[in-house]
């Protein structure tokens, strides 16, 4: 917990009054340039984004047939890359309504960009089922539009509830995340020195004064809507589960998986969270606001979502065994012993032993040690991913057809460079919006006692 | 403070609210029209040609049988572009010197047959057969339209899939007696409910639900 030295538990300054707040989440924007950190970081991940745009264009040009595809392991980085895109979009969600329902007012420090990763990490995953598509040209017959063929979307096909889920959610993740915006842009407005600044945000405000009117409505419909986002964020990742439960192969056709993916996608999206957390902390000096007691809340998630997918993959190994078939069996017996073995250690090692760590206070307390651990499970996610894929379709009911993956220089590519595409989302978002909330954060230091005497 | 804004940008707010919900539904609106469109069916489209050959007045005037040129409708998936020979059995009597049919005589002194612009033009991947159409009872100008009354050919159908499968759903209405096949004035009877029903049970044409699977027209 909060050591003796932390006035609050929440805040970490004995006093901070709005005014405070106000600057030290808007002034970065609105007082002070970029700086150096910012435009080398920028620099850094601009490669990263061209990278993207030329391997999803080379997909348009080529093919397919870049990716390291086969007939037998007809998925492979894409499908793996979707759904570890679409579990880190989970937990903004997971933090902004489930938290905001509970009322564990800490959640105001970092909901802000929980948020906006949930909207780069949605709409990065669902680049990934169309250049997946092999004729992403026609990715737009996922929609049902009136055509002249007279046909509808195959409602039985995955891959459109995949659309409906995908789309679903980032319309929902959009609206809430600019929901939540507006008292802030109202304050961008008020503070912005340039008579452009202030109609820019005036603009995107809607005319938001702060009366007693505005706020019982805005308090009404930012609860009604994290209510709605609850059943939401659960769908969508147990939609991605179905892809693979849907079908009739050894090692996918399983139950559990809408919900294991669904803890799944919270626990890598919570590691997430956490190093970006530590990167926005440090760059925006808001030491203040998110404080140690943040990191040990996030940590302690992250420890029983750990445990919670422990516990899956037992359960997982044990029906294999228990429900008899031969395949499923065989399936099973391959993850240990077969050609993905050692990743598939790996992945143990990652999300079921690493995590262990958090059960220390000390170790939830380091940040070094919590940054580490957070990257460490969302590698070991993505290999749960992408072993999902492979160890399924590597070792299905055809024996004559068991092949393994080749990895090609473009599925490295597109695992890797979408990374610089989020940063790049980042930084562009944190010099036009306040990557904190600042209403929000207010209110938790009213709470906390901190905005006593005002300062501001 | 002074205003930002003067009290019009409320309406330009509203408005543009407003669009961000109605432009999606419009977009697809005019999409759907677009796309239904002879700019995008080339329906009653008319093809220039390099003979401006005459369908009102070898079929509407002198009542020459659609077989007499098209001489593999009833047998082959394509119904057949007649060589320069079938032109020659009357044009070495008729019209011997008319400037208009130039390239005809050309053609066959030359060995190299007429290149007509095509008219009805289905993608590749569809895979439509004349001879079964014919067979089952589907007149010529139930697609074709009112061929004989056409000075130069033109696609009177969209020929979109969709139009394919309006017949392919419900194919009753517009089967015919064989003989009236290759009538081009043909009108269903009052009774045709009755009559194709009944040819649908003679002929064994398969159920609307076989007819508009995928593998009927795409293979």
């Amino acid at each position: 917990m909060s050591g003796p030295a932390q006035p609050h538990r929440w805040i970490d300054r004995d006093r901070l009054g709005y005014g405070e707040i106000c600057a030290a989440v808007a002034d970065p924007i609105q007082r002070r340039g970029p700086g150096r950190a910012w435009v080398i970081a920028f620099l850094g991940v601009m490669p990263l984004v061209l990278a993207t745009v030329v391997a999803i264009g080379a997909v348009l040009t080529v093919g397919i047939g870049l990716s390291g595809v086969n007939t037998t392991v007809v998925w492979g980085f894409s499908i793996a890359n979707y759904v570890w895109w679409i579990g880190i979009g989970n937990a903004g969600t997971l933090i902004s309504s489930m938290l905001l329902l509970t009322r564990q007012h800490w959640r105001a420090s970092i909901n802000r960009f929980a948020e906006a990763m949930t909207l780069f990490a949605a709409a990065i995953a669902g680049i990934f089922p169309i250049i997946h598509l092999g004729r992403p040209l026609y990715s737009y017959w996922l929609a049902p539009y009136p055509n002249t063929m007279d046909l509808w979307p195959q409602w039985r096909s995955a891959l459109v509830w995949d659309f409906w889920a995908i789309l679903s959610y980032l319309l929902f993740s959009l609206i809430f995340w600019f929901t939540g915006l507006l008292p802030d842009l109202a304050t961008m407005r008020d503070r912005a020195r340039s008579r452009m600044g202030r109609r820019i945000y005036g603009a995107m405000a809607l005319g938001w004064r702060g009366s007693a009117r505005h706020w019982a409505a805005y308090e009404t419909f930012h609860k009604t809507m994290a209510a709605l986002a609850v059943p939401l964020v659960c769908s969508v990742h147990s939609i991605v589960g179905l892809d693979f439960a849907a079908s009739l192969m050894p090692g996918w056709q399983e139950s559990i998986f809408p919900p294991y993916f669904v803890v799944g996608a919270m626990y890598s999206g919570f590691a997430m969270v956490v190093v970006l957390a530590i990167v926005i902390r440090w760059g925006l000096n808001l030491q203040a606001v998110i404080t140690p007691s943040h990191f040990d809340a996030m940590a302690k998630v992250m420890l029983f979502a750990s445990l919670v997918m422990t516990i899956s993959y037992a359960t997982e190994w044990f029906m294999g065994w228990y429900g008899g078939e031969h395949a499923d069996r065989t399936v099973i017996s391959y993850f240990f012993t077969g050609d993905y073995r050692w990743l598939y250690y790996s992945l143990l090692f990652c999300n079921c032993l690493a995590p262990q760590a958090l059960w220390f206070a000390r170790v939830r307390l380091n940040l070094w040690a919590l940054a580490i651990i957070s990257i460490v499970i969302n590698l070991g996610m993505w290999l749960e991913r992408i072993l999902i894929v492979w160890n399924t379709l590597s070792h299905g009911h055809a024996v004559s057809l068991w092949r393994t993956y080749h990895v090609s220089v473009y599925d490295v590519v597109i695992l890797i460079a979408p990374l610089g595409l989020f940063a790049f989302g980042f930084l562009v978002l944190a010099r036009i919006f306040p990557i904190v909330s600042i209403h929000e954060v207010s209110q938790l230091a009213h709470d906390e006692g901190a905005a006593r005497r005002g300062t501001a | 403070m002074v205003q930002i804004f003067h009290p019009g940008a409320d309406t330009v707010a509203r408005v543009i609210l407003a669009s961000i919900g109605a432009a999606p539904v419009l977009a697809v609106g005019l999409a759907y029209t677009l796309w239904r469109s002879p700019y995008a069916t080339a329906q009653d489209v008319t093809r220039e040609q390099p003979v401006p050959f005459s369908h009102e007045h070898h079929v509407g005037g002198l009542g020459i049988d659609c077989r007499y040129c098209h001489t593999s409708v009833e047998k082959a998936a394509f119904a057949g572009i007649p060589p320069t020979e079938t032109c020659m059995s009357c044009h070495s009597q008729e019209w011997t010197n008319a400037p208009m049919l130039a390239p005809v005589r050309q053609s066959l002194a030359e060995g190299r047959p007429l290149i007509w612009n095509r008219v009805h033009n289905l993608p590749a991947y569809v895979y439509f057969n004349h001879a079964v159409h014919v067979a089952k009872g589907l007149g010529c100008s139930t697609c074709h339209g009112p061929v004989q009354t056409m000075k130069l050919m033109r696609q009177s159908a969209p020929l979109t899939m969709g139009w394919c499968l309006d017949c392919h759903r419900d194919p009753a209405p517009n089967l015919r007696p064989h003989e009236a096949v290759f009538d081009m004035t043909w009108k269903p009877p009052a009774d045709q409910a009755v009559i194709g029903a009944r040819f649908m049970e003679e002929r064994s044409i398969k159920s609307p639900e076989r007819l508009s699977e995928c593998s009927i027209c795409h293979r």
